[in-house]
């Protein structure tokens, strides 16, 4: 409970009935991707599952990288910071620390996510800030016009690798559940109903919440499948594995990587482990504040301390 | 000859405790009543190299390093890689008595340890102390050391002897060794202490020097550059800092590492340079007063987040702790090399605020300063300083941080004033409005009711909307503008310049520089008057916007004006010229780049060659005449 005489946020914490529509941007309603884009069903189901979830358009801070999928911020209202290549991570978990009121979701592109902005995904992972991340995962570099991307099928033809990628594709769920990613999942926007239960149930979450979301983009990557048809692994008897066991995860996840390059799209729940958040570790060896920082700079009755009482260690 | 100054070298190998000895004994000599000040040099290694560190002492304010020293304490490197060999770097464990022995003063003393060193490896010794009239002081301080503790507290039996040389009373001493330590340790260092000093002062002694007396005014604290700006930005309310190591930032880090989880604070070291300005923006735009830094090639790495917080108009104090480069250049070495760097880093039309403090009570200043201006106009402000700032120490008035804290975020709104707040006709907050006279459109924060906003590095409309709409682009390119121009006008208003004067006001001849020479500079000035020269000399902190005005009326008053940097080419100068666009034929060079700060005697030489014409005495400073000479 906050001790604070006045709310400075007054828009968090609510929990009121929020109508989808309260997110679709009054100046701009229409998003501007390609016709038939997976793009879209991202957008849909992030709408459906914040409004399920009651959140207030101004509670949440979408923080997004660059690509087509960093414009998701235009087209879905609530506070926005559309960052740079790469980088939406670092600004979305320092937002949370800041702020640990604050419902923080970073999204972006294959590329950004799991090429330029690499290092972040796994560091951020390994931390497991209480967020969630949405990677559109489309096998391309779609804004810069089709290039091949980290998770681009090897042998994959582009004008920047005419003679098809010599590389083995990144393991995105493989990678987060060994950085220390506490919620994994995939799913896809063809899959309407599951892409918002997963996106429901990754806010939830408290720890770093990583989606695999393919998008298919039906411009640049035409040879790709459009990820139907599609198999939810909680949903077949195939798959049976249990999501909290690391080992079992692990393999599952592996298997779904490969499949998905062999036409089988593989969607589910892959990981779920319940260690605490980074900002309860934090708090708990003493080097984070038990009040958000940020209602801090609002309350006049706050004694701000002075380097002057520091001084004695000086004399 | 009795000199009104001791500058005191503590010289061994990295890992002897050099710095900590030092610390302490500057901290007495302060407590006494003197002034003192502390240049340190040290090698890029952990154990081993040669290391020392001068603490001058007078009883007049000093503001600089000497030239050279007067007294040596030589505790031999006992790190050394190849004690014994002429290897690469050189005999290293005789090095803190021969390294840089040229520059002792005449008439200086030599306390060596005989008990790691040995004299026959030392060339010439005892014939160079007869001419130079040197007086030499072999002793045991190892043996001592062992014989009433630990061999590691030979530094104590240095410092025992230092002060039965010197006639320096042991109290202050005594006192700062219980303030830090206790038990066993804490005796066997006073015994120590104690029995070297005894045995010292039965010794036949036949030198001059002593130590100076003086007496403070009020109480003094003892605090270094880095410390300077890390209790500003505490004290403007910063509670956020994330960071990745790199010397020398490394020291503003640690303070505000050690210090922030005690005041409610955040301090993250995170995966890179990059996070790390990125999360100092993430923590900023989400409502607190945040900072990062690095050193030349983090800073390189922090490019494109500070353009995207120029763009998103978030507040933010980046710091850039200069060292000698390109590249990883020499990593423990002061250089004034990253100028250019800091002012025109990150792609476009881009603008941010530097400011160059030139001692450590204007570091305190300067940084809370820049988290003003930061704030209040939405821009990256950036403190820029180096390697021989960071880390000296010297005595500041107690009183002088004696000030209240400003935890205010700027032009940010409260949720009670959003709805006054201008709204586009959808009834969209509007947060970046292309009117404000002085370029600043107030912001709202992640949380508050109807203040909702995308930042983003696109250019935009007043509602935050990606916008490629020629009008819209040139409004927001001249209102970004704008804020330049308002910050110069708000910095010339305040009580105090950043700028500092120093020498008689009606001098025909100038000197001026930027950030940590300032100090140096103004000693040559005393004494380039004293020697019956008319100078005068400038500091300038404030490097953009540039002060005009200031640098203007400075130059207009003197005929010719030398510059002095820590670089090869000249960029202050190349600023100067071109902020101001003329001067060319008034402005000379003096720059020094070997990996040493500016010795006053330096400047003094180099002042004098451009006056008299002629040839510097060596390779250590260039001299650069004016345009046309
Ligand atoms: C530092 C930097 N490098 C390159 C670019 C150009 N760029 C913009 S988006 C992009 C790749 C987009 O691919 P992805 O992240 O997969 O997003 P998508 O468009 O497919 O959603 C690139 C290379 C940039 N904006 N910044
Ligand atoms: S290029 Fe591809 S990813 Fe981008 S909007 Fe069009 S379909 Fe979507
Ligand atoms: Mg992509």
């Amino acid at each position: 409970m906050s001790s604070q005489p006045t709310d400075p946020f007054g828009a968090i914490g609510q929990n009121r009935e929020i109508e989808q529509d309260e997110y679709t941007p009054g100046i701009e309603p229409q998003a501007t991707w390609c016709p038939g884009c997976g793009d879209f069903g991202v957008l849909k189901a992030l709408k459906g599952a914040m409004a399920e979830l009651g959140r207030d358009p101004e509670e949440i801070l979408l923080a997004t990288g660059i690509g087509c999928s960093g414009k998701l911020n235009s087209y879905f209202s609530s506070y926005g910071f559309h960052t740079i290549h790469g980088r939406s991570l670092p600004v979305a978990r320092a937002a949370k620390l800041a702020n640990p009121d604050l419902e923080v979701v970073a999204a972006g592109g294959d590329g950004d996510g799991y090429g330029i902005g690499g290092n972040h995904f796994m560091h951020t992972a390994r931390e497991n800030h209480d967020m969630t991340y949405i990677v559109f995962n489309n096998e391309i570099f779609g804004l810069t016009k089709g290039q091949t991307s980290p998770t681009s099928p090897k042998g994959h033809k582009s004008k920047t690798q005419p003679h098809g990628s010599a590389k083995d594709p990144i393991r995105p769920l493989s990678l987060a559940l060994t950085s220390g990613a506490s919620y994994v999942a995939r799913t896809a926007a063809v899959n309407p109903n599951q892409a918002k239960e997963i996106i429901t149930e990754a806010v939830e979450h408290d720890g770093f919440a990583h989606i695999d979301f393919l998008t298919q983009c039906p411009t640049w990557n035409k040879d790709a499948k459009q990820y139907v048809p599609y198999t939810d692994i909680q949903d077949s008897d195939e798959y049976d594995f249990d999501v909290t066991d690391r080992r079992e995860a692990s393999e599952a996840m592996y298997e779904a990587e490969n499949a998905l390059y062999e036409g089988e799209v593989l969607t589910g729940r892959f990981f779920k482990d319940d260690r605490p958040s980074y900002g309860q570790e934090k708090r708990a060896v003493g080097e984070m504040p038990e009040q958000p920082l940020a209602e801090r700079y609002f309350d006049d009755d706050h004694e701000w301390e002075r380097s002057y009482d520091l001084l004695d260690r000086h004399k | 000859m009795t000199e009104q100054e001791l500058v005191w070298r503590i010289a061994g190998g990295s890992g002897d405790g050099i710095d900590s000895t030092s610390q302490n004994f500057a901290k007495a000599l302060m407590r006494s009543g003197l002034s003192v000040f502390t240049h340190r040099h040290y090698p890029s290694r952990i154990r081993g190299g040669h290391t020392y560190v001068e603490v001058r002492a007078k009883s007049e304010p000093v503001k600089s390093r000497g030239d050279g020293y007067n007294f040596l304490l030589a505790l031999g490197d006992s790190f050394a890689r190849n004690p014994q060999e002429e290897a690469y770097y050189g005999e290293e464990e005789i090095k803190p008595l021969t390294e840089n022995l040229d520059d002792l003063r005449e008439g200086g003393i030599i306390v060596y340890d005989e008990g790691l060193i040995e004299d026959e490896d030392v060339e010439d010794l005892q014939e160079r102390a007869d001419e130079e009239g040197w007086h030499v002081y072999p002793l045991d301080l190892r043996g001592m050391a062992r014989e009433h503790g630990r061999e590691v507290m030979r530094n104590t039996a240095g410092v025992g002897a230092t002060c039965a040389l010197l006639d320096i009373e042991l109290d202050p001493f005594i006192d700062l060794m219980s303030e830090g330590m206790g038990g066993e340790i804490l005796e066997q260092n006073i015994d120590i202490l104690r029995k070297a000093r005894d045995q010292v002062a039965e010794m036949e002694q036949d030198h001059d020097l002593q130590i100076p007396e003086g007496s403070h005014d009020e109480d003094q604290v003892l605090v270094s550059g880095s410390t300077g700006i890390a209790y500003g930005a505490l004290d403007e309310g910063c509670r956020f800092i994330a960071g990745y190591p790199m010397t020398p930032w490394t020291d503003v880090f640690t303070i505000m590492s050690q210090n922030l989880p005690e005041v409610g604070g955040i301090s993250e070291q995170v995966e890179d340079e990059i996070a790390a300005a990125a999360l100092a923006l993430g923590a900023s735009h989400a409502g607190a007063k945040a900072m990062s830094g690095s050193s030349g090639g983090g800073f390189a790495l922090m490019s494109e987040p500070l353009g995207l917080a120029e763009m998103t108009e978030t507040p933010v104090v980046l710091v850039e702790a200069m060292r000698a480069g390109p590249s990883t250049g020499m990593p423990t070495k002061p250089e004034q090399a990253d100028l250019e760097h800091v002012l025109y880093t990150s792609q476009g039309d881009s603008h941010r605020v530097v400011f160059a403090p030139g001692n450590a009570a204007e570091a305190y200043d300067q940084a809370r300063k820049a988290f003003q201006i930061a704030y209040d106009y939405q821009i990256p402000a950036i403190v820029l300083y180096d390697q021989k700032l960071s880390g000296e120490l010297r005595n500041v008035d107690e009183s002088h941080f004696d000030r209240e804290p400003n935890p205010s975020l700027g032009a940010t709104l409260t949720e009670e004033d959003i709805p006054d707040a201008p709204h586009h006709a959808s009834g969209k907050f509007q947060r970046f409005l292309h009117d404000p006279e002085n370029g600043v459109s107030p912001r709202t924060i992640p949380g508050q009711k109807g203040g909702r906003f995308l930042a983003t590095g696109n250019e935009h409309t007043p509602e935050g909307h990606i916008s490629e709409d020629p009008h819209n682009r040139v409004m927001q390119v001249n209102r970004r503008e704008r804020k330049l121009g308002a910050i110069r006008e708000d910095l010339d208003g305040r009580e105090r310049t950043n700028q500092t004067y120093h020498g008689p006001e009606d001098a025909d001849y100038g000197i001026v520089t930027f950030g940590s020479q300032q100090g140096t500079v103004e000693e040559a000035v005393d004494r380039l008057n004293e020697a019956g020269h008319s100078v005068k000399s400038l500091g300038v902190s404030d490097l953009m916007p540039y002060p005009e005005g200031d640098v203007e009326a400075f130059l207009e008053s003197v005929d010719e004006c030398l510059v002095v940097e820590m670089n090869s080419s000249a960029q202050f100068r190349g600023l100067t010229q071109k902020e101001l666009g003329r001067f060319g034929e008034k402005l000379s060079s003096l720059l020094k780049y070997n990996g040493n700060p500016f010795e006053p005697g330096e400047i003094v030489e180099g002042f004098e060659t451009s006056i008299n014409g002629g040839e510097l005495p060596g390779e250590e400073t260039t001299y650069l005449p004016a345009a046309g000479d």
